[in-house]
């Protein structure tokens, strides 16, 4: 408890189990990364690529990611409505209910249990418990804002309740199945429609998870951190809007060229090219906002931090709507590049906005200063390097593998079969491992930082 | 400044906008029946194949293949006819991937005898030995259990009687397990012998990779 009142067990409680969540995350992945040139290490049915596959993807996007943004959400809700947590203990039961909920996917997705949806692949019974904490959530959110003492909601309170809204309407529709066991169901969607539904929520659930929290981070934490205002009020409100209207129309750019009918995936392609704007709009905001400042990308390590992450915020969002562009999307859909896209956005942009928002918040709630800043910027050039070096590769990686689908001999034949496209990748997978091992080094810097922030004794009041 | 001071209205407003998006690309879809038409050509999985697609989900074999063919000429080459809507419609849930890691198989059943699926399954560095695909041997040593598999087909909807289901199963038992069938050796090869008699996982999942693309085959032929 601060003087205020805040409860800030719960924040710590999320922002260490995010922390955890994260290492285990990226183990899984870095073990992946080398099945992928090196079969052998399938050793057991439950260390196969394909089971592995979505413990990574649910790990760090419900374990790392989700407890990133409650952890956070918890506390710039206190502080923007001035107002401490409405129920504390529902908070400290969703935490509980939240790593159990993570521990038990985790497991269940090592046993196979697995719906294949992507990005919703959690069983029935857990999609409950998932509901469940969602709601909890939820009743904190509003009852706190009822009570609030600012009358205003800022900004990143907008992207707070827009995801809550959101991610509650697409879990829910997405996840309508039949159960025939207590691990076992089927989706009530068919076919070409289960796709529609299951893309407009694969591509939302990023839209609402990786980009309306991180951005209610980065409107918020990137001021305290600076000390300077959002550039622009109006900019802000339009930028939500949009982004809250046009996200929604744009899944089925997923499924371009599949039997999904054509005017959706056009219409998805439309929207995706209108999706630039309102998020462009936040990266202007950002880089307007550091007008005349530009100095503490140098003397401020969380500048640098928010900088870079809304930076690759700014080129994921022109790569993805390009992507989505029918002629482009059928030469690098089903190749490394969307892979290359999609860890861009997780290790760059989300990572980096969390990595400084926690820096910004954990030594304030622990009444200290940061352990090291020296390790601080480590862990930046670390990660850095390390996401640039990954994301380059399996760019360059696709394109190689796009073209070998693609080319054929004068005669019109194939030119390749299908193993030499996999085969002729492999270098390009090792290097990508090489640099995963980067990015984890700059991940444990990041831990060990935050434990011994913690650990250091409380410094008194006004010291 | 209005709604900003209405946290209430705020949260319904911003449903109410994620919502528009919805309704004319998702919830209106879902009730055309031009979204995912059926033909009479296509038939539901049997009860053998459903399991084969259940153990295939099992191990998130959708993660490196995809099942759909797009229609591209360097696509239609390599994999055959590309994907109709109609195959679809009783794939719950849908499994067109979205990596190719290893080849589509919207096209595969067919395409091999049993017998090199046996052996590629269970090994498929002993025929491409630089596949980074994971050998999937055990699967030929764990029993296939078929004890909800009328609740299943019944679940889906394809409108077997139980009795339907029963014969299913011991019929593909029978063909597995005869003395004749075709792929014999390279059955007994990865299925120790107290299950050669019994039907196994792996049985189940080629005789799903099996069916894959068939019944658009079958089409085309009559055409």
């Amino acid at each position: 408890m601060s003087d205020a009142g805040y409860n800030y067990r719960v924040v710590r409680g999320f922002a260490f189990s995010a922390l955890f969540w994260l290492v285990i995350g990226l183990i899984i992945g870095l073990w992946m990364a080398v099945e992928m040139f090196n079969p052998a290490l399938n050793i057991t049915p439950w260390l196969s690529f394909g089971r592995l596959r979505v413990v990574h993807t649910n790990g760090l996007g419900l374990g790392f990611g989700l407890a990133g943004i409650f952890a956070t959400s918890y506390y710039m809700l206190q502080h923007l409505t001035r107002t401490p947590l409405l129920f504390p203990r529902l908070a400290q039961a969703h935490l509980y209910i939240f790593n159990a909920a993570i521990a038990l996917g985790a497991l269940s997705l090592f046993a196979g249990m697995n719906t294949t949806r992507e990005y919703g692949e959690l069983e029935w019974p857990l999609d409950i418990v998932v509901v469940i904490f969602w709601v909890m959530f939820a009743i904190n959110v509003f009852g706190t804002l009822i009570k609030r003492n600012e009358k205003q909601m800022y900004i990143s309170l907008w992207y707070i309740i827009g995801m809550t809204v959101a991610i509650a309407i697409l879990y829910i529709v997405n996840n309508l199945e039949v159960p025939v066991s207590l691990f076992k169901s089927y989706t009530i969607y068919s076919g070409a429609n289960d796709a529609n539904v299951e893309w407009w929520y694969g591509h939302n659930i990023v839209g609402f998870i990786f980009t309306f929290p991180i951005l209610a981070m980065f409107y918020y934490y990137l001021p305290k951190s600076t000390g300077l205002p959002i550039y622009s009020h109006r900019l802000s409100i339009i930028s939500f809007w949009a982004l809250n209207f046009a996200y929604l129309w744009t899944g089925a750019h997923h499924l371009m060229l599949t039997p999904l009918p054509e005017w959706i995936q056009t219409v998805a392609m439309a929207f995706s090219i209108f999706l630039i704007a309102p998020s462009w709009g936040s990266v202007v905001n950002g880089y307007y906002t550091l007008q005349g400042n530009w100095d503490q990308i140098r003397t401020n390590y969380l500048a640098k931090f928010f900088i870079a992450g809304i930076t690759f915020y700014g080129l994921q969002t022109l790569q993805g709507p390009l992507q989505g562009l029918r002629t482009l999307n059928a030469f690098f859909h089903y190749t490394d590049w969307v892979v290359g896209h999609v860890h861009m956005g997780t290790m760059g942009w989300v990572t980096m906005v969390i990595s400084a928002s926690f820096y910004y918040m954990i030594p304030r709630i622990n009444n200290t200063e940061l352990h090291s800043i020296k390790l601080a910027n480590l862990h930046f050039w670390l990660i850095l390097i390390g996401q640039f070096t990954w994301t380059i590769t399996m760019w360059v990686a696709g394109i190689q593998q796009g073209a070998m689908w693609k080319a054929t001999n004068p005669d019109g034949s194939l030119m390749y079969n299908f193993l030499d496209t996999v085969t002729s990748l492999y270098p390009y997978y090792q290097l990508r491992f090489v640099a995963g091992l980067v990015y984890f080094a700059g991940i444990l810097v990041f831990v060990w930082n935050l434990i011994m922030t913690v650990r250091q004794q409380p410094e008194k009041a006004g010291s | 400044m209005g709604i900003t001071s209405k946290p209430t209205v705020f949260a319904l407003l911003a449903a109410a906008v994620v919502l528009l998006g919805t309704t004319v690309t998702v919830f209106i879809p879902l009730f055309m029946p031009s979204t995912q038409p059926i033909s009479p050509y296509i038939k539901p999985y049997t009860a053998i194949e459903q399991e084969g697609r259940d153990i295939y989900m099992r191990e998130g074999c959708n993660n490196c293949h995809t099942q759909t063919v797009r229609p591209l000429r360097t696509e239609v080459l390599r994999y055959g006819e590309y994907s109709k809507p109609e195959e679809f419609a009783y794939d719950r849930p849908f499994l067109w991937g979205s990596r190719r890691t290893g080849p589509d198989l919207n096209r595969v059943g067919g395409k091999y005898p049993d017998s090199w699926h046996y052996k590629h399954t269970a090994s498929p560095q002993s025929m491409f030995e630089k596949s980074n695909m994971p050998p999937y041997a055990w699967l030929a040593k764990n029993p296939l259990d078929t004890s909800i598999s009328f609740k299943k087909t019944s679940t889906l909807g394809y409108g077997y009687s139980e009795s339907d289901v029963q014969q299913q199963i011991s019929e593909y038992r029978a063909t597995v397990t005869d003395e004749n069938y075709s792929s014999k050796e390279s059955r007994d090869q990865v299925t120790p012998p107290e299950l050669r008699k019994e039907l196994t996982e792996m049985d189940a999942l080629i005789a799903y990779l099996q069916k894959l693309g068939r019944d658009v085959k079958n089409m085309e032929a009559k055409k």
